[in-house]
């Protein structure tokens, strides 16, 4: 049959290839920044949206979708249209994607600094531009599939599996974990309350990292790594067990994140079993990926860029080891909460996902600029930093981890705890951050040899943008299976049943996960005299969640002597029940604050918000300032009642109709509270105080994990 | 918390079920399949023209 010409679409590319440069300095600088938050708390001070709470959610975001993302497309726009041999569906698709995804990123990093966030972890973004990334999601979905349905390529391969899982999965976790309802323009609260909630949220938080940093990833590896190494995959079979045990067991994983909290016990378990299981298809895909270069290990030595392909599969083995061994309960107890999951995390970001980046920027760029990459040796030099960097970066929070979880769970012998005042286990680990900042650092300078080096290749290279092929058109052939053909062979070809096939794997597990909370009352027990926050508390609440003091603090007492003697009373389910969303928290950067309502009076928290170091002496918390010179908004106070009882809160008619009358006259109370303490009268006796932010923060505060003890005086 | 114990076992039951009959049809694969497929990321070079 005779051959059509086509051109590849490497613009695309191109500008993909850019965009992950540039926002993988930006993310990484970002991290950078709250990596020196850790050791100089006061660097940034008074600025509000530059403290912690706020830049955290920046940097995960940046990372994963910004950096991460970018890197995915480029690398997926790439190997797409080589083994379909044909362009993409539509280039007015592709750029609608590429200038889609973008403008959500810079509206994310416009949003986050300013608090507009619903608290819940990679999923920071407020509603409207959920639904932005929903429709450019569904941009690139079509443009794949329409990509997929007119390829001249009769199979494909196992790469794109990986590919149209990653959209599926992403869709459903991102569609799921964000209905929301919004009470204005930025502001929403999650249709799900306390365990529901946690739940719904690391079902999509795991798979975040299963789909989304770990899948598309895969499908480049199973490209690039035969690609430049110029052989094939070592075992197409193992690629096929590999594909479908690793979708149909990372759906289930996700309750590990939640172990000893106060999801329900079969849960627990449930996750705990896949995450042990999860093991053998990651090690299997590591096992593909790296035995691939076998015989072409001599190459290893001369090439960067396989260099970089080594380190950062060997990075996905470590981190897929760890993250199994993390979720049996016994290490979890351990671990949860500490250095250690950031240590973990690190791992799998900058080996993994950040040297399989490099690895196919570098390669890419002397493809798409038609010349050879302007320094070898530069890359050669990133490559150390940024292994050095890897090292530096986790090892020193390894290190950090263990010292947490020892000093939180010591004893001494009359039983009081050795180490009752949290800071201390803060101070010592000082020197820790310390280093993971400088490992930070020597990361980032590594990667920015990487722009230089790109620039630099650019430059010398043709700007030639269309790539002429040619391929034989697809002959009609039977749906049926042919002889002699492999069922999976066949079903490689029958791409519209395969993604049906992949949506069965993945709705299994979701589905028997979220089904039974969703539904089964009895998994979450009532309390009677869990009440209701007041308005005034809830708006406080929204500040905590403006804030992002969910980064450093968790409201999750688990039940271990350890934290009922240091916290209170450990965490109940029905607790819960009237938090949208829920703030449980994943890192104890400072203490755990579910029973801090009425440990310390209204004057200790006003002081500590102001400055934190004046009550606790070697925090490094960062000021609030400026919540005692904003006017807390009450402009959508019964607004957000409202939309409270629409999710089921019962608030009763008066409430609702005298929200902001109730709302103030709580206030005018903690500014009576406050007025006890002469030094308070003296700086803040005319300012009104009744009237800011910071009251309704107090309110909250100070309810936290107060009702069971109505309960108990019952 | 009667009805949910159900949930676990259908998928375990479900997922082996599944997982067995791919080892058996990846095991039953004729080779020369394999091989051209495997060989798919590779032989792209050919159809590019103006460069590689």
């Amino acid at each position: 049959m005779d051959k059509e010409q086509f051109y590849y679409d490497n613009k695309i590319v191109k500008m993909f290839l850019i965009a992950t440069v540039l926002w993988g300095v930006v993310g990484m600088l970002v991290g950078l920044i709250v990596a020196f938050l850790f050791i100089f708390p006061n660097i940034l001070e008074g600025i509000s949206w530059l403290s912690f709470g706020r830049l955290r959610p920046l940097h995960t975001n940046a990372v994963i979708f910004a950096f991460v993302g970018n890197s995915i497309f480029m690398g997926v726009y790439y190997s797409m249209q080589r083994l379909l041999k044909t362009r993409m569906f539509s280039d007015a698709l592709s750029k609608i994607h590429f200038w889609g995804w973008q403008l959500i990123i810079v509206a994310a990093a416009v949003t986050l600094p300013l608090g507009l966030t619903s608290s819940k972890e990679y999923a920071e973004l407020e509603w409207p531009i959920d639904i932005a990334i929903t429709l450019i999601w569904v941009v690139f979905g079509i443009n794949m599939i329409g990509t997929i349905l007119k390829r001249r390529q009769r199979h494909i391969y196992v790469a794109i599996w990986f590919y149209l899982a990653t959209f599926v999965t992403v869709a459903v976790l991102h569609i799921f974990n964000n209905l929301e309802l919004p009470v204005s323009a930025f502001k929403s609260y999650s249709i799900y309350a306390g365990v529901q909630d946690a739940l719904v949220q690391w079902w999509y938080g795991h798979n975040a990292v299963a789909f989304f940093l770990t899948t598309p990833v895969l499908g480049l590896m199973y490209y690039f790594v035969p690609k430049v190494a110029n052989r094939p995959v070592y075992s197409y079979r193992l690629s096929i067990i590999h594909f479908w045990s690793l979708i149909f067991i990372y759906i289930w994983a996700g309750p590990h994140h939640l172990l000893y909290t106060a999801l329900p016990e079969w849960a627990q378990n449930l996750g705990t079993v896949f995450s042990v299981m999860l093991i053998f298809p990651s090690w299997g895909g590591m096992i593909n990926g790296l035995l691939t270069l076998r015989g072409a290990w001599d190459k290893v030595r001369e090439d960067p860029i396989l260099k970089f392909f080594v380190v950062s599969i060997t990075g996905y083995g470590m981190s897929t080891f760890e993250g199994p061994m993390l979720s049996f309960k016994n290490l979890n107890a351990i671990a949860h909460f500490t250095d250690w999951i950031v240590a973990h995390v690190h791992i799998g970001a900058l080996a993994w996902n950040g040297f399989m980046a490099a690895g196919i920027i570098y390669w890419l760029a002397g493809k798409l600029w038609k010349t050879d990459l302007y320094s070898k040796k530069l890359a050669n030099i990133h490559f150390w930093l940024g292994t050095l960097g890897i090292l530096f970066y986790a090892l020193p929070l390894y290190v950090a981890g263990f010292t947490q979880a020892a000093m939180w769970k010591q004893f001494n012998p009359d039983g009081t705890l050795v180490y009752g005042n949290f800071l201390e286990t803060v101070t010592q680990i000082m020197p820790m951050y310390a280093m993971r900042a400088f490992g930070g650092t020597l990361y980032l300078v590594g990667f920015i040899l990487l722009a230089y080096n790109v620039i630099m290749t650019a430059k010398a290279g043709s700007t030639v943008e269309d790539e002429l092929a040619e391929a034989a058109p697809l002959k009609k052939i039977s749906a049926a299976r042919m002889a002699g053909e492999g069922f999976h062979s066949w079903l490689e070809r029958r791409t519209i049943l395969f993604t049906a096939l992949i949506v069965l794997a993945i709705a299994i597990g979701g589905a028997v996960e979220i089904i039974p909370l969703l539904t089964v009352d009895s998994n979450i027990p009532k309390i009677t005299s869990v009440k209701p926050y007041t308005p005034l508390e809830l708006e406080g609440r929204d500040i905590y969640i403006r804030e992002g003091c969910n980064n450093c603090h968790s409201q999750m007492i688990r039940p271990f002597r350890s934290e009922v003697e240091r916290y209170g009373e450990y965490s109940k389910a029905g607790e819960f029940v009237y938090d949208f969303p829920f703030l449980w928290g994943s890192k104890r950067t400072g203490p755990d604050v579910h029973r801090v309502g009425g440990k310390y009076n209204d004057n200790w928290h006003f002081n500590h918000m102001i400055d934190p170091r004046s009550t606790s002496p070697g925090s490094i918390m960062p000021r609030y300032p400026w919540l005692v010179k904003n006017d807390l908004d009450i402009s959508n106070t019964t607004g957000k009642v409202n939309a409270m009882v629409k999710l089921g809160v019962p608030y009763t008619q008066f409430d609702l109709d005298k929200a902001v009358y109730l709302l103030q006259s709580q206030a005018k109370e903690v500014e009576n509270n406050l007025r006890q303490d002469p030094e308070f009268v003296k700086n803040y006796g005319s300012a009104n105080i009744q009237d800011k932010e910071i009251v309704a923060l107090i309110a909250y505060l100070q309810r936290l994990g107060t009702d069971i003890n109505a309960e108990s005086a019952e | 918390m009667s009805g949910v114990e159900i949930y676990p076992i259908i998928s375990l039951t479900l997922f082996f079920t599944v997982f067995i009959t791919m080892l058996i049809i990846v095991w039953k694969m004729p080779k020369k399949n394999i091989e051209e497929l495997s060989n798919m990321p590779l032989d792209n070079q050919s159809n590019t023209i103006d460069n590689d």
